[in-house]
Protein backbone atom coordinates (compact mmCIF):
# COMPACT_ATOMS: atom_id res chain seq x y z
CA UNK A 1 0.00 0.00 0.00
CA UNK A 2 1.53 3.31 -1.02
CA UNK A 3 1.05 6.70 0.51
CA UNK A 4 -1.83 7.75 -1.72
CA UNK A 5 -3.73 4.56 -0.98
CA UNK A 6 -3.24 4.99 2.75
CA UNK A 7 -4.62 8.52 2.58
CA UNK A 8 -7.53 7.42 0.42
CA UNK A 9 -8.37 4.54 2.73
CA UNK A 10 -8.29 6.79 5.78
CA UNK A 11 -10.55 9.24 4.00
CA UNK A 12 -13.04 6.48 3.21
CA UNK A 13 -13.03 5.40 6.84
CA UNK A 14 -13.46 9.02 7.97
CA UNK A 15 -16.30 9.52 5.51
CA UNK A 16 -18.15 6.49 6.87
CA UNK A 17 -17.61 7.72 10.42
CA UNK A 18 -19.11 11.09 9.55
CA UNK A 19 -21.98 9.36 7.75
CA UNK A 20 -22.67 7.04 10.69
CA UNK A 21 -22.60 9.86 13.21
CA UNK A 22 -24.83 11.89 10.91
CA UNK A 23 -27.44 9.13 10.72
CA UNK A 24 -27.46 8.70 14.50
CA UNK A 25 -27.62 12.45 15.11
CA UNK A 26 -30.52 12.82 12.68
CA UNK A 27 -32.39 9.92 14.26
CA UNK A 28 -31.73 11.31 17.72
CA UNK A 29 -33.12 14.67 16.71
CA UNK A 30 -36.20 13.09 15.16
CA UNK A 31 -37.06 10.87 18.10
CA UNK A 32 -36.07 13.09 21.01
CA UNK A 33 -39.40 14.87 21.62
CA UNK A 34 -41.17 11.51 21.40
CA UNK A 35 -38.73 9.85 23.82
CA UNK A 36 -39.09 12.72 26.28
CA UNK A 37 -42.86 12.51 26.07
CA UNK A 38 -42.76 8.74 26.66
CA UNK A 39 -40.48 9.06 29.69
CA UNK A 40 -42.70 11.84 31.01
CA UNK A 41 -45.84 9.77 30.50
CA UNK A 42 -44.28 6.76 32.23
CA UNK A 43 -43.26 8.95 35.18
CA UNK A 44 -46.72 10.54 35.35
CA UNK A 45 -48.37 7.10 35.42
CA UNK A 46 -46.17 6.03 38.31
CA UNK A 47 -46.67 9.29 40.18
CA UNK A 48 -50.43 9.12 39.75
CA UNK A 49 -50.34 5.60 41.21
CA UNK A 50 -48.61 6.60 44.44
CA UNK A 51 -49.79 10.18 45.10
CA UNK A 52 -53.07 10.87 46.92
CA UNK A 53 -55.85 11.12 44.35
CA UNK A 54 -57.46 14.39 43.36
CA UNK A 55 -54.43 16.55 42.62
CA UNK A 56 -54.80 19.26 40.00
CA UNK A 57 -51.19 20.04 39.14
CA UNK A 58 -48.50 18.34 37.06
CA UNK A 59 -46.52 16.47 39.73
CA UNK A 60 -43.63 15.69 37.39
CA UNK A 61 -43.02 19.42 36.96
CA UNK A 62 -42.52 19.90 40.73
CA UNK A 63 -39.52 17.57 40.77
CA UNK A 64 -36.84 18.60 43.21
CA UNK A 65 -33.53 16.94 44.04
CA UNK A 66 -32.99 16.07 47.69
CA UNK A 67 -29.68 15.93 49.49
CA UNK A 68 -28.61 12.29 49.94
CA UNK A 69 -29.72 11.00 53.32
CA UNK A 70 -29.32 7.71 55.14
CA UNK A 71 -33.10 7.44 55.38
CA UNK A 72 -33.44 7.74 51.59
CA UNK A 73 -31.08 4.89 50.88
CA UNK A 74 -27.77 6.73 51.23
CA UNK A 75 -26.54 6.69 47.67
CA UNK A 76 -28.53 7.47 44.55
CA UNK A 77 -30.27 10.71 43.66
CA UNK A 78 -33.35 11.02 45.84
CA UNK A 79 -36.07 13.25 44.43
CA UNK A 80 -39.40 14.57 45.61
CA UNK A 81 -42.58 15.32 43.61
CA UNK A 82 -45.55 17.20 45.02
CA UNK A 83 -49.26 16.67 44.50
CA UNK A 84 -51.25 19.87 44.94
CA UNK A 85 -54.88 20.77 45.15
CA UNK A 86 -55.67 24.45 44.62
CA UNK A 87 -52.05 25.30 45.36
CA UNK A 88 -51.90 23.39 48.62
CA UNK A 89 -49.60 20.37 48.84
CA UNK A 90 -51.69 17.29 49.58
CA UNK A 91 -48.88 14.78 49.46
CA UNK A 92 -45.43 14.00 48.14
CA UNK A 93 -43.84 11.15 46.25
CA UNK A 94 -40.26 10.32 47.21
CA UNK A 95 -37.97 8.52 44.82
CA UNK A 96 -35.76 6.48 47.12
CA UNK A 97 -33.58 3.38 47.24
CA UNK A 98 -33.86 0.31 49.40
CA UNK A 99 -30.10 -0.26 49.59
CA UNK A 100 -30.20 -3.77 51.07
CA UNK A 101 -32.10 -5.84 48.51
CA UNK A 102 -31.06 -9.42 47.82
CA UNK A 103 -29.23 -8.41 44.64
CA UNK A 104 -28.51 -4.71 44.83
CA UNK A 105 -30.58 -1.67 45.55
CA UNK A 106 -34.33 -1.59 44.90
CA UNK A 107 -35.61 1.64 43.41
CA UNK A 108 -38.89 2.74 44.99
CA UNK A 109 -41.45 5.50 44.64
CA UNK A 110 -43.14 6.16 47.99
CA UNK A 111 -46.21 8.38 48.20
CA UNK A 112 -46.94 10.05 51.55
CA UNK A 113 -49.91 12.29 52.33
CA UNK A 114 -49.73 15.54 54.21
CA UNK A 115 -51.03 13.67 57.27
CA UNK A 116 -48.12 11.24 57.11
CA UNK A 117 -49.89 8.13 55.83
CA UNK A 118 -48.80 6.08 52.84
CA UNK A 119 -50.83 6.80 49.73
CA UNK A 120 -49.05 4.25 47.58
CA UNK A 121 -45.75 2.50 46.93
CA UNK A 122 -44.35 1.20 43.63
CA UNK A 123 -41.16 -0.56 42.71
CA UNK A 124 -39.58 1.33 39.85
CA UNK A 125 -36.57 -0.91 39.21
CA UNK A 126 -35.00 -3.93 40.89
CA UNK A 127 -32.76 -6.91 40.24
CA UNK A 128 -34.34 -9.36 42.67
CA UNK A 129 -34.63 -13.03 41.77
CA UNK A 130 -37.47 -13.61 39.30
CA UNK A 131 -40.11 -15.84 40.80
CA UNK A 132 -38.87 -15.40 44.37
CA UNK A 133 -38.30 -11.73 45.07
CA UNK A 134 -40.31 -10.17 42.26
CA UNK A 135 -43.77 -10.27 43.92
CA UNK A 136 -42.77 -6.77 45.11
CA UNK A 137 -43.75 -5.69 41.57
CA UNK A 138 -47.35 -4.64 41.31
CA UNK A 139 -47.71 -6.64 38.10
CA UNK A 140 -46.78 -9.87 39.88
CA UNK A 141 -48.68 -9.66 43.18
CA UNK A 142 -50.82 -7.25 45.22
CA UNK A 143 -48.29 -7.30 48.08
CA UNK A 144 -47.13 -3.72 47.49
CA UNK A 145 -50.68 -2.51 48.22
CA UNK A 146 -50.35 -3.67 51.84
CA UNK A 147 -48.62 -0.37 52.59
CA UNK A 148 -51.73 1.65 51.74
CA UNK A 149 -52.89 3.81 54.64
CA UNK A 150 -50.04 2.77 56.91
CA UNK A 151 -48.18 5.41 58.94
CA UNK A 152 -45.45 5.62 61.56
CA UNK A 153 -48.09 5.18 64.27
CA UNK A 154 -49.90 2.32 62.53
CA UNK A 155 -48.30 -0.17 62.86
CA UNK A 156 -46.06 1.16 65.60
CA UNK A 157 -42.59 0.11 66.66
CA UNK A 158 -41.69 -3.43 65.67
CA UNK A 159 -44.77 -3.64 63.47
CA UNK A 160 -42.76 -2.11 60.64
CA UNK A 161 -41.19 -5.37 59.61
CA UNK A 162 -42.01 -8.66 57.93
CA UNK A 163 -43.96 -11.25 59.92
CA UNK A 164 -40.84 -13.34 60.50
CA UNK A 165 -39.36 -10.36 62.39
CA UNK A 166 -42.54 -9.76 64.35
CA UNK A 167 -43.96 -7.18 61.95
CA UNK A 168 -47.27 -6.98 60.12
CA UNK A 169 -46.11 -7.36 56.50
CA UNK A 170 -46.03 -10.71 54.69
CA UNK A 171 -42.77 -12.16 53.48
CA UNK A 172 -42.68 -14.38 50.40
CA UNK A 173 -42.03 -18.08 50.21
CA UNK A 174 -38.30 -18.38 49.72
CA UNK A 175 -37.64 -14.65 49.91
CA UNK A 176 -37.47 -12.68 53.15
CA UNK A 177 -34.60 -10.33 52.41
CA UNK A 178 -36.38 -8.59 49.54
CA UNK A 179 -39.64 -7.65 51.34
CA UNK A 180 -37.65 -6.82 54.49
CA UNK A 181 -35.59 -4.31 52.50
CA UNK A 182 -38.71 -2.75 50.97
CA UNK A 183 -40.54 -2.49 54.31
CA UNK A 184 -37.54 -0.84 55.90
CA UNK A 185 -37.10 1.61 53.02
CA UNK A 186 -40.77 2.61 53.19
CA UNK A 187 -40.54 3.13 56.95
CA UNK A 188 -37.39 5.21 56.46
CA UNK A 189 -39.13 7.32 53.84
CA UNK A 190 -41.93 8.00 56.34
CA UNK A 191 -39.37 8.99 58.98
CA UNK A 192 -37.71 11.29 56.49
CA UNK A 193 -41.01 12.97 55.64
CA UNK A 194 -41.74 13.45 59.34
CA UNK A 195 -38.35 15.06 59.93
CA UNK A 196 -38.54 17.33 56.90
CA UNK A 197 -42.28 17.90 56.83
CA UNK A 198 -42.21 21.71 56.72
CA UNK A 199 -39.75 21.77 53.87
CA UNK A 200 -41.40 18.99 51.80
CA UNK A 201 -45.02 20.10 52.19
CA UNK A 202 -44.35 23.74 51.42
CA UNK A 203 -45.49 24.93 48.00
CA UNK A 204 -42.40 25.65 45.96
CA UNK A 205 -42.56 27.83 42.87
CA UNK B 1 -6.76 4.29 -24.42
CA UNK B 2 -8.87 3.44 -27.49
CA UNK B 3 -11.63 1.42 -25.87
CA UNK B 4 -11.28 2.03 -22.16
CA UNK B 5 -14.93 1.59 -21.32
CA UNK B 6 -15.15 -1.91 -22.77
CA UNK B 7 -11.92 -2.92 -21.08
CA UNK B 8 -12.88 -1.74 -17.64
CA UNK B 9 -16.34 -3.23 -17.93
CA UNK B 10 -14.82 -6.59 -18.82
CA UNK B 11 -12.41 -6.22 -15.94
CA UNK B 12 -15.19 -5.37 -13.56
CA UNK B 13 -17.14 -8.41 -14.67
CA UNK B 14 -14.04 -10.50 -14.22
CA UNK B 15 -13.52 -9.12 -10.72
CA UNK B 16 -17.12 -9.82 -9.87
CA UNK B 17 -16.70 -13.38 -11.03
CA UNK B 18 -13.70 -13.89 -8.76
CA UNK B 19 -15.36 -12.18 -5.84
CA UNK B 20 -18.17 -14.71 -6.02
CA UNK B 21 -16.51 -18.08 -6.30
CA UNK B 22 -19.72 -19.95 -5.58
CA UNK B 23 -21.87 -21.10 -8.47
CA UNK B 24 -24.69 -18.84 -9.37
CA UNK B 25 -27.60 -21.11 -10.23
CA UNK B 26 -30.79 -19.53 -11.58
CA UNK B 27 -32.16 -18.83 -8.14
CA UNK B 28 -30.31 -19.12 -4.85
CA UNK B 29 -33.18 -17.75 -2.82
CA UNK B 30 -34.72 -21.07 -1.67
CA UNK B 31 -31.26 -22.26 -0.64
CA UNK B 32 -30.63 -19.06 1.31
CA UNK B 33 -33.98 -19.37 3.04
CA UNK B 34 -33.28 -22.99 3.92
CA UNK B 35 -29.87 -21.98 5.28
CA UNK B 36 -31.14 -19.21 7.50
CA UNK B 37 -34.19 -20.94 8.83
CA UNK B 38 -32.92 -24.47 9.25
CA UNK B 39 -29.72 -25.93 7.76
CA UNK B 40 -27.39 -23.19 8.97
CA UNK B 41 -29.64 -21.62 11.61
CA UNK B 42 -27.69 -18.95 13.53
CA UNK B 43 -28.91 -20.09 16.95
CA UNK B 44 -29.17 -23.86 16.52
CA UNK B 45 -26.28 -24.63 14.17
CA UNK B 46 -23.86 -21.70 14.16
CA UNK B 47 -24.65 -21.16 17.88
CA UNK B 48 -23.87 -17.45 17.54
CA UNK B 49 -25.23 -14.58 19.60
CA UNK B 50 -26.15 -16.71 22.58
CA UNK B 51 -25.87 -14.00 25.24
CA UNK B 52 -29.04 -12.10 24.28
CA UNK B 53 -30.68 -15.34 23.19
CA UNK B 54 -30.38 -16.86 26.64
CA UNK B 55 -30.82 -13.68 28.66
CA UNK B 56 -33.97 -12.29 27.09
CA UNK B 57 -35.89 -15.47 26.24
CA UNK B 58 -37.70 -15.61 29.60
CA UNK B 59 -41.00 -14.47 28.08
CA UNK B 60 -42.47 -14.67 24.59
CA UNK B 61 -42.95 -10.94 24.24
CA UNK B 62 -39.38 -10.10 25.28
CA UNK B 63 -38.11 -12.73 22.86
CA UNK B 64 -40.27 -11.42 20.03
CA UNK B 65 -39.12 -7.84 20.68
CA UNK B 66 -35.43 -8.67 20.65
CA UNK B 67 -35.88 -11.12 17.77
CA UNK B 68 -37.55 -8.50 15.57
CA UNK B 69 -34.94 -5.88 16.48
CA UNK B 70 -32.17 -8.32 15.55
CA UNK B 71 -33.94 -9.28 12.32
CA UNK B 72 -34.29 -5.63 11.32
CA UNK B 73 -30.64 -4.96 12.16
CA UNK B 74 -29.49 -7.93 10.06
CA UNK B 75 -31.66 -6.93 7.11
CA UNK B 76 -30.52 -3.30 7.09
CA UNK B 77 -26.85 -3.95 7.89
CA UNK B 78 -26.58 -6.70 5.25
CA UNK B 79 -28.15 -4.41 2.65
CA UNK B 80 -25.91 -1.45 3.48
CA UNK B 81 -22.74 -3.54 3.65
CA UNK B 82 -23.55 -4.99 0.24
CA UNK B 83 -24.20 -1.53 -1.20
CA UNK B 84 -20.87 -0.15 -0.03
CA UNK B 85 -18.81 -3.29 -0.63
CA UNK B 86 -16.99 -1.91 -3.73
CA UNK B 87 -16.00 1.36 -2.07
CA UNK B 88 -14.39 -0.07 1.01
CA UNK B 89 -10.81 -1.30 0.85
CA UNK B 90 -10.28 -4.69 2.47
CA UNK B 91 -7.89 -3.18 5.05
CA UNK B 92 -10.60 -1.07 6.65
CA UNK B 93 -13.65 -3.18 5.87
CA UNK B 94 -14.15 -4.46 9.42
CA UNK B 95 -14.11 -1.03 11.10
CA UNK B 96 -16.45 0.27 8.42
CA UNK B 97 -18.84 -2.69 8.85
CA UNK B 98 -18.82 -2.21 12.61
CA UNK B 99 -19.56 1.50 12.11
CA UNK B 100 -22.47 0.70 9.82
CA UNK B 101 -23.87 -1.90 12.23
CA UNK B 102 -23.47 0.36 15.26
CA UNK B 103 -25.24 3.23 13.49
CA UNK B 104 -28.11 0.96 12.43
CA UNK B 105 -28.54 -0.49 15.92
CA UNK B 106 -28.44 2.93 17.57
CA UNK B 107 -31.07 4.20 15.14
CA UNK B 108 -33.30 1.18 15.89
CA UNK B 109 -32.75 1.65 19.63
CA UNK B 110 -33.82 5.30 19.41
CA UNK B 111 -36.88 4.36 17.37
CA UNK B 112 -37.92 1.70 19.87
CA UNK B 113 -37.39 4.11 22.75
CA UNK B 114 -39.73 6.53 21.02
CA UNK B 115 -42.48 4.18 19.84
CA UNK B 116 -42.22 1.01 21.96
CA UNK B 117 -41.10 2.58 25.21
CA UNK B 118 -42.37 -0.19 27.50
CA UNK B 119 -40.58 -2.90 25.56
CA UNK B 120 -37.48 -0.72 25.30
CA UNK B 121 -37.32 -0.54 29.09
CA UNK B 122 -37.72 -4.31 29.45
CA UNK B 123 -35.06 -5.19 26.86
CA UNK B 124 -32.70 -2.68 28.46
CA UNK B 125 -29.03 -3.23 27.76
CA UNK B 126 -29.65 -6.10 25.33
CA UNK B 127 -30.90 -3.70 22.67
CA UNK B 128 -27.65 -1.72 22.26
CA UNK B 129 -25.78 -5.00 22.73
CA UNK B 130 -27.14 -6.22 19.38
CA UNK B 131 -24.09 -4.42 17.99
CA UNK B 132 -21.88 -7.07 19.54
CA UNK B 133 -24.03 -9.99 18.38
CA UNK B 134 -21.52 -11.95 16.30
CA UNK B 135 -24.20 -13.20 13.91
CA UNK B 136 -24.49 -9.70 12.46
CA UNK B 137 -20.82 -9.08 11.70
CA UNK B 138 -20.56 -12.73 10.58
CA UNK B 139 -23.23 -12.24 7.90
CA UNK B 140 -21.81 -8.84 6.89
CA UNK B 141 -18.30 -10.21 6.46
CA UNK B 142 -19.18 -13.72 5.35
CA UNK B 143 -22.01 -13.02 2.94
CA UNK B 144 -23.07 -9.42 2.34
CA UNK B 145 -19.55 -8.24 1.47
CA UNK B 146 -19.38 -10.76 -1.40
CA UNK B 147 -22.87 -10.73 -2.83
CA UNK B 148 -25.20 -8.37 -4.60
CA UNK B 149 -27.71 -6.28 -2.69
CA UNK B 150 -30.76 -8.46 -3.35
CA UNK B 151 -29.18 -11.67 -2.15
CA UNK B 152 -27.53 -9.94 0.81
CA UNK B 153 -30.82 -8.44 1.95
CA UNK B 154 -32.59 -11.78 1.56
CA UNK B 155 -29.84 -13.55 3.50
CA UNK B 156 -30.16 -10.97 6.29
CA UNK B 157 -33.91 -11.47 6.37
CA UNK B 158 -33.66 -15.25 6.53
CA UNK B 159 -30.83 -15.38 9.07
CA UNK B 160 -32.72 -12.84 11.17
CA UNK B 161 -35.92 -14.84 10.86
CA UNK B 162 -34.08 -18.02 11.87
CA UNK B 163 -32.65 -16.28 14.93
CA UNK B 164 -35.95 -14.64 15.88
CA UNK B 165 -37.83 -17.90 15.44
CA UNK B 166 -35.57 -19.83 17.81
CA UNK B 167 -35.71 -16.93 20.26
CA UNK B 168 -39.52 -16.93 20.22
CA UNK B 169 -39.81 -20.71 20.55
CA UNK B 170 -37.39 -20.57 23.47
CA UNK B 171 -39.36 -17.71 25.00
CA UNK B 172 -42.67 -19.57 24.67
CA UNK B 173 -41.18 -22.73 26.13
CA UNK B 174 -39.66 -20.95 29.13
CA UNK B 175 -42.69 -18.76 29.78
CA UNK B 176 -45.05 -21.71 29.60
CA UNK B 177 -42.93 -23.92 31.86
CA UNK B 178 -41.79 -21.11 34.14
CA UNK B 179 -44.92 -19.13 34.88
CA UNK B 180 -47.67 -20.97 33.06
CA UNK B 181 -48.65 -18.13 30.74
CA UNK B 182 -48.20 -17.19 27.10
CA UNK B 183 -47.82 -13.66 25.73
CA UNK B 184 -47.74 -12.04 29.19
CA UNK B 185 -47.11 -8.27 28.98
CA UNK B 186 -48.11 -8.25 25.32
CA UNK B 187 -49.38 -4.68 25.83
CA UNK B 188 -45.73 -3.55 25.94
CA UNK B 189 -45.53 -4.36 22.27
CA UNK B 190 -49.04 -4.10 20.87
CA UNK B 191 -50.55 -1.33 23.00
CA UNK B 192 -53.73 -1.63 25.03
CA UNK B 193 -55.39 -4.49 23.14
CA UNK B 194 -52.33 -6.62 23.94
CA UNK B 195 -53.78 -7.20 27.42
CA UNK B 196 -56.30 -9.55 25.82
CA UNK B 197 -53.58 -11.65 24.23
CA UNK B 198 -52.24 -13.04 27.50
CA UNK B 199 -53.17 -16.68 27.99
CA UNK B 200 -53.20 -18.17 31.46
CA UNK B 201 -52.46 -21.78 30.56
CA UNK B 202 -51.64 -23.11 34.01
CA UNK B 203 -53.35 -22.27 37.31
CA UNK B 204 -52.65 -18.76 38.66
CA UNK B 205 -50.14 -19.78 41.33
CA UNK B 206 -48.18 -22.17 39.11
CA UNK B 207 -44.48 -21.53 38.87
CA UNK B 208 -41.35 -23.45 37.92
CA UNK B 209 -38.42 -21.27 38.83
CA UNK B 210 -35.72 -23.21 36.98
CA UNK B 211 -37.27 -22.44 33.60
CA UNK B 212 -37.15 -18.68 34.22
CA UNK B 213 -33.63 -18.57 35.63
CA UNK B 214 -30.57 -18.64 33.32
CA UNK B 215 -29.94 -22.41 33.70
CA UNK B 216 -33.41 -22.97 32.25
CA UNK B 217 -32.36 -21.06 29.16
CA UNK B 218 -29.33 -23.30 28.62
CA UNK B 219 -31.35 -26.46 29.17
CA UNK B 220 -34.16 -25.34 26.85
CA UNK B 221 -31.72 -24.34 24.10
CA UNK B 222 -29.93 -27.67 24.43
CA UNK B 223 -33.26 -29.47 24.05
CA UNK B 224 -34.06 -27.46 20.92
CA UNK B 225 -30.66 -28.24 19.38
CA UNK B 226 -31.11 -31.92 20.23
CA UNK B 227 -34.57 -31.87 18.66
CA UNK B 228 -33.21 -30.32 15.48
CA UNK B 229 -30.43 -32.89 15.27
CA UNK B 230 -32.93 -35.68 15.81
CA UNK B 231 -35.19 -34.33 13.05
CA UNK B 232 -32.24 -34.04 10.65
CA UNK B 233 -31.24 -37.63 11.14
Amino acid sequence: MNRAQIVLTSLVLAAFTVLGVGVVAFMHQQTEPMIQAQAQAALNRQLAAVLPAGFDNDPAATRRELAPDGLLGGKGEPKVYQARQAGKVTGVALSVLAPNGYSGAIHLLVGVTREGTISGVRVVAHKETPGLGDPIEEAKSPWIHSFMGKSLADPSGKGWGVKKDGGVFDQFTGATITPRAVVQAVQHALLYVEQHKAELMETTP
Amino acid sequence: MNTPSVNSAAEAADLDERAVPALRPPSRLPGLAMDGLWRNNPALVQVLGLCPLLAISNTTVNALGLGLATLLTLLVSNTLVSVIRHWVRPEVRLPVFVLVIASVVTAIELAMNAWLHGLYVVLGIFLPLIVTNCIIIARAEGFAARNDVGHAAFDGLMMGAGFALVLVVLGMLRELLGQGTLFANAHLMFGEWGHGLTLQVMPENYGFLLAILPPGAFIALALLIALKNALDR
